[in-house]
């Protein structure tokens, strides 16, 4: 990999080896005017994404023990490498099929917000209940990272991750962490940087062992959706949430939302979802 | 729905509406259990990578420790006598432990720095209503907050904080839950309530994470009744000069201890009681289900969490108490010093508050400092004991009114009882304490949450009419019965 050479001043050695490129990060807070790359941060809850945030952004969230602490989005962000990220936290859900507000705010933002990556962090000891979240994510997004945190954990209950496997199953990086105590951040930014400025390609698993009744309909509807919206990166998703009589999909086509995204000038769904979460309030 | 009429769709609805026209028709074809049938099959494929991932070496381990710690704490039997000795525990360290450090304090800010000060000011020849105002209005006010609340905070966050880090909050979450459900509340209030007794703003902001508006609401208003940061140093400050004094000195710590958890608890049966008559009258409706997901046990990272205790919310808390201290300080100073038809202004206050604090088994000073310190909880202490030494005039040769004195725990209680103060008025003062309208902050928090005036004002003035009550009642059968 050719790297760039650090932006900071650092000592010679470790800094320079663009592995430890840490050096690189820059903690920005709050303080974010403009942003080459928008990254959203999902997963299921109390898997520690407050805590990867926390730790990339410099910002202090709350961190807990407990499931549901972040209730609604915190921003924040980042320098790397020369581009500056901004880092959507969002709440933490099992699924993203919308049943609940917070699902919906999660899944809103990885559709409409169309972040140039998303960090599916998970549980390295439950990750099989943890790839439910990612299999979905990958569904809408191309542009996944996974972040196999709680690594310690595992080591902890004798589970061995092996992580180049899944990286190759799942079609995405796979970076294992620790953001308790702080491991793993190095190649955790340097994968977001690399699917963020399109340095590695992604090529998720999709899931296709539906049963054999549903495929008829599902090619069939994606096929018709693909001839209205010829540039929809998630054809498939869409088709799946149709068949599923998901309204606020329904009601995305009819207002013309998806051909939006289609052409890829959404405007401003940020400002959007925070209008709707105050709607819903 | 055959292919031809599918294509005839096609013709006839080419853009958005014939997909959805589509997706209609394909919904009964791919017939009923379609978002089952789709969910097993992204279970069995996770299910599938995930085994193909993950080895385990060896045997599982025969004892699993988390699972076990889990059996006695959310036990039928065990799980409520765990609960309430591990906060007993928490507080009697509080307690017995701040005791020391508070001393220190009061003798630094108020023997070393507070003549040195008034030493400073007659030497630049500062004329004296301004070196009161400044040295024994804003300065002395500020010194208290610090002596008397800074330790106490010190030992109580960090604690809470390991405790929370732990994951033992979920488990006090699953415990209650049961009876959240008979009141007629969501369960996750459990967990609203639990950030209460951090502070009653965050706890509003977080019953986000309850879906239904009508047991959002009942989470809102019955928040204040979660004991709150600012309040905590009160009850422990009373329970002990009051509640502790009165048992042999071996005892004492524990005493206290037990009387602030009662308050807790009191103020936990109100969050139920008031739940429960809510949604059973101005708030009906169906209990929502969910899922309490337990966490697994994690080692608190002691250092880390006492490092962040400090700052998020020892140090922030502090700030604030003496962001509203400062200023309190100098209007008490004002209103101590500024005549009005031969008496101070405070004076005057606290004569027509008088009669209504007396009814209630609290005074006229108590009530002013409630009205003074709507900003924050956190003064109410500082402010009573100002406005006491004033209106007993106590002051001595030399100190002028609306001058503190000495901290320490004896002289606090000296001065309140030449206050008129007696242990009704100390067990009063606990109870209004817990039961009153909550701070600015938290009202503010309120109304930008629910949106609503109308409920904004219900939160508030609920607990305070109930304040009201519950001191009266408790005033009028202490002097039936105990005196």
């Amino acid at each position: 990999m050719t790297e760039k050479q650090p932006t900071l001043e650092s000592q010679a050695g470790c800094a320079t080896c663009p592995v430890h490129n840490a050096a690189n990060l820059l903690k920005l807070g709050v303080n974010m005017e403009d942003w080459d790359f928008v990254v959203a941060l999902s997963g299921n809850p109390n898997v520690g994404k407050s805590t990867v945030f926390n730790a990339l952004t410099g910002l202090r969230q709350h961190t807990g023990n407990w499931p549901g602490k972040t209730v609604a989005r915190a921003e924040g962000g980042f320098d790397y490498g020369g581009h500056r990220f901004k880092m959507v936290d969002l709440p933490g859900t099992y699924s993203l099929l919308a049943t609940s507000l917070d699902e919906e705010v999660a899944r809103d933002f990885i559709l409409f917000g169309q972040p140039d990556v998303t960090v599916v962090v998970v549980d390295a000891t439950r990750l099989e209940r943890n790839l439910n979240l990612v299999l979905q994510v990958a569904e809408i997004t191309d542009r996944v990272v996974v972040c196999l945190n709680l690594i310690d954990e595992a080591r902890r209950n004798h589970l061995l991750v092996d992580e180049r496997r899944l990286a190759r199953d799942l079609g995405v990086p796979v970076v294992p962490t620790s953001a308790r105590y702080n491991e793993g951040f190095p190649e955790l930014l340097q994968a977001i940087s690399d699917v963020a400025t399109g340095q590695v390609a992604t090529k998720p698993y999709r899931v296709q062992n539906e049963p054999p009744e549903l495929k008829r309909p599902i090619s069939q509807l994606v096929d018709q959706i693909q001839h209205v919206f010829p540039d929809l990166p998630n054809a498939r998703w869409v088709a799946l949430r149709l068949l599923d009589g998901d309204e606020r999909i329904i009601e995305a086509i009819q207002k013309g939302e998806l051909g939006d995204l289609s052409h890829g000038s959404s405007e401003d769904p940020a400002g959007n979802l925070e209008l709707r979460l105050e709607a819903t309030r | 729905m055959s292919a031809e009429i599918q294509a005839n769709f096609y013709q006839t609805n080419p853009g958005p509406e014939g997909v959805l026209a589509t997706a209609e028709t394909l919904r009964w074809e791919a017939g009923g259990g379609f978002h089952e049938k789709l969910m097993e099959t992204i279970y069995a494929d996770a299910a599938r990578i995930a085994d193909r991932a993950v080895t385990r070496p060896g045997e599982k381990p025969r004892f699993d420790l988390d699972s076990t710690i889990d059996r006695i704490v959310t036990s039928r039997v065990w799980g409520f006598p765990m609960m309430l000795l591990l906060f007993a525990i928490i507080f009697w360290l509080t307690i017995s432990g701040a005791n020391i450090p508070s001393a220190w304090l009061a003798t630094l800010f108020m023997d070393k720095i507070y003549p040195a000060l008034h030493a400073g000011a007659d030497f630049l020849r500062l004329p004296w209503w301004l070196s009161g105002f400044l040295i024994d209005g804003v300065y002395l006010a500020t010194a208290w907050v610090v002596s008397v609340m800074l330790p106490p905070m010190a030992i109580f966050f960090p604690l809470f904080t390991l405790l929370e880090d732990f994951g033992y909050l979920p488990r006090v979450a699953f415990n209650l839950d049961n009876i959240f459900r008979k009141s007629g509340a969501h369960g996750k209030q459990s967990l609203s309530m639990m950030m209460g007794f951090g502070c009653n703003a965050a706890g509003i902001v977080s019953t986000r994470i309850i879906d239904s508006p009508r047991e959002r609401l009942i989470a809102m208003i019955t928040n204040n009744f979660a004991l709150c940061n600012g309040r905590w140093p009160t009850q422990i400050l009373i329970a002990t000069i009051f509640i502790g004094t009165l048992v042999p000195a071996s005892l004492a710590g524990l005493i206290s201890a037990a009387a602030v958890l009662s308050v807790a608890l009191l103020g936990v049966l109100l969050t139920f009681v008031v739940s429960w008559s809510l949604s059973r009258t101005v708030l009906k409706g169906e209990v929502s289900t969910f899922s309490l997901e337990l966490p697994p046990y994690r080692p608190p990272r002691v250092l880390q969490t006492i490092y962040t205790s400090m700052i998020d919310r020892t140090i922030l808390v502090l700030w604030r108490a003496v962001m509203f201290a400062a200023p309190a300080g100098a209007v008490i100073w004002l209103v101590a010093n500024v005549q009005l038809g031969g008496l101070s202004v405070a004076e005057q206050i606290i004569n027509l508050l008088n009669p209504l604090g007396v009814l209630i088994g609290l005074n006229g000073v108590i009530l002013l400092a409630y009205v003074i310190a709507i900003p924050a909880n956190e003064i109410v202490i500082p402010t009573v004991l100002m406005l006491t030494v004033l209106v007993a005039h106590l002051g001595g040769a030399g100190s002028g009114a609306g001058v503190m004195f000495q901290g320490g725990d004896s002289s606090t209680l000296s001065v309140l009882q030449a206050g008129g103060w007696t242990l009704l008025t100390g067990v009063n003062l606990m109870l209004f304490s817990l039961i009153h309208n909550p701070c600015s902050t938290t009202i503010y928090t309120m109304y930008k949450e629910s949106g609503s005036l109308k409920w904004t004002v219900v939160a508030s003035l609920l607990p305070l009419g109930m304040g009201f009550m519950v001191t009266f009642f408790v005033a009028q059968i202490w002097r039936l019965f105990i005196r």
